[in-house]
């Protein structure tokens, strides 16, 4: 099963929504809730992220039963340096996002901890792709 | 405990999201910081916190968080209101600040 969602950029006030709406999903899919957890933590943090960065973006989950794979792609600008963005406590944020309580370097950290896998991929001037893997089956 | 149980000894006033009132409670994060929220908040756990805007509820409802407490008498942004009406997440006030609202809840929760 496939599931979509566009993100817009700097739209704050719908930060989540693809989260929320993913999250009630899994709920019917009847996936353990923990599993649901991790999997929200990481979709809310790299929704968020392409509010608070990216030239909008969108999220596509595909579901099947053993895991759910997730693309979160965006149009820019594009991440120079991924090793230094993927330090903990490392941020590009602006004052409004840190005002916010946004921005403070934990982000790609959170999905790296809940994820079994991520892969990101990016070039400046074109966009960022992160592909976040959950499994769905308790090893 | 539930989150009804705690209002009157810690003094706090009820903005909205007041069908969560029964939700039980696990304990309390203190944070301003949403991803340190969302990295580290246990459900159940009362989200003590000085930020107001809507975003607070939709970190509160995925990691089904007991409530939400904001400190030294501010009040919830008009879309942070609506939206714990939807989701159901309580939003307390307390003039007291972190340290002080901290502390008591744990006092109360240890108990």
């Amino acid at each position: 099963m496939r599931f979509e969602y566009t993100i817009e950029a700097g739209n704050f006030t719908k930060a989540g929504d693809a989260s929320s709406s993913f999250k009630k999903i899994l709920k019917q899919l009847n996936v353990d809730p923990q599993i649901i957890k991790r999997i929200v933590v990481s979709l809310y943090e790299g929704e968020v992220n392409i509010v608070a960065h990216a030239n909008g973006g969108k999220v596509i989950c595909d579901v099947d039963t053993s895991r759910v794979h997730m693309q979160l792609i965006d149009i820019g600008p594009g991440i120079p340096d991924i090793a230094k963005a993927m330090q903990a406590g490392y941020s590009t944020a602006s004052a409004k996002v840190r005002e916010m309580g946004f921005g403070a370097g934990m982000g790609l950290q959170n999905i790296k901890n809940n994820a079994d896998e991520l892969i990101i991929k990016s070039e400046v001037g074109v966009g960022t792709q992160l592909t976040i893997i959950v499994n769905l089956n308790k090893e | 405990m539930q989150v009804k149980d705690i209002i009157a000894t810690l003094n706090l006033t009820i903005f909205g999201g007041s069908q969560g009132l029964t939700h039980e409670i696990t304990g309390g994060y203190t944070s301003d910081l949403l991803s340190d929220v969302m990295g580290h908040a246990e459900n159940g756990k009362i989200w003590i916190t000085l930020q107001t805007h809507k975003n607070v509820i939709a970190i509160a409802s995925l990691k089904d968080l007991a409530a939400v407490i904001l400190i030294k008498g501010l009040e919830p942004d008009a879309d942070m209101l609506a939206q714990a009406e939807e989701e159901g997440i309580p939003v307390l006030g307390t003039m007291d600040q972190a340290f002080e609202t901290t502390g008591k809840l744990f006092n109360l929760l240890i108990r």
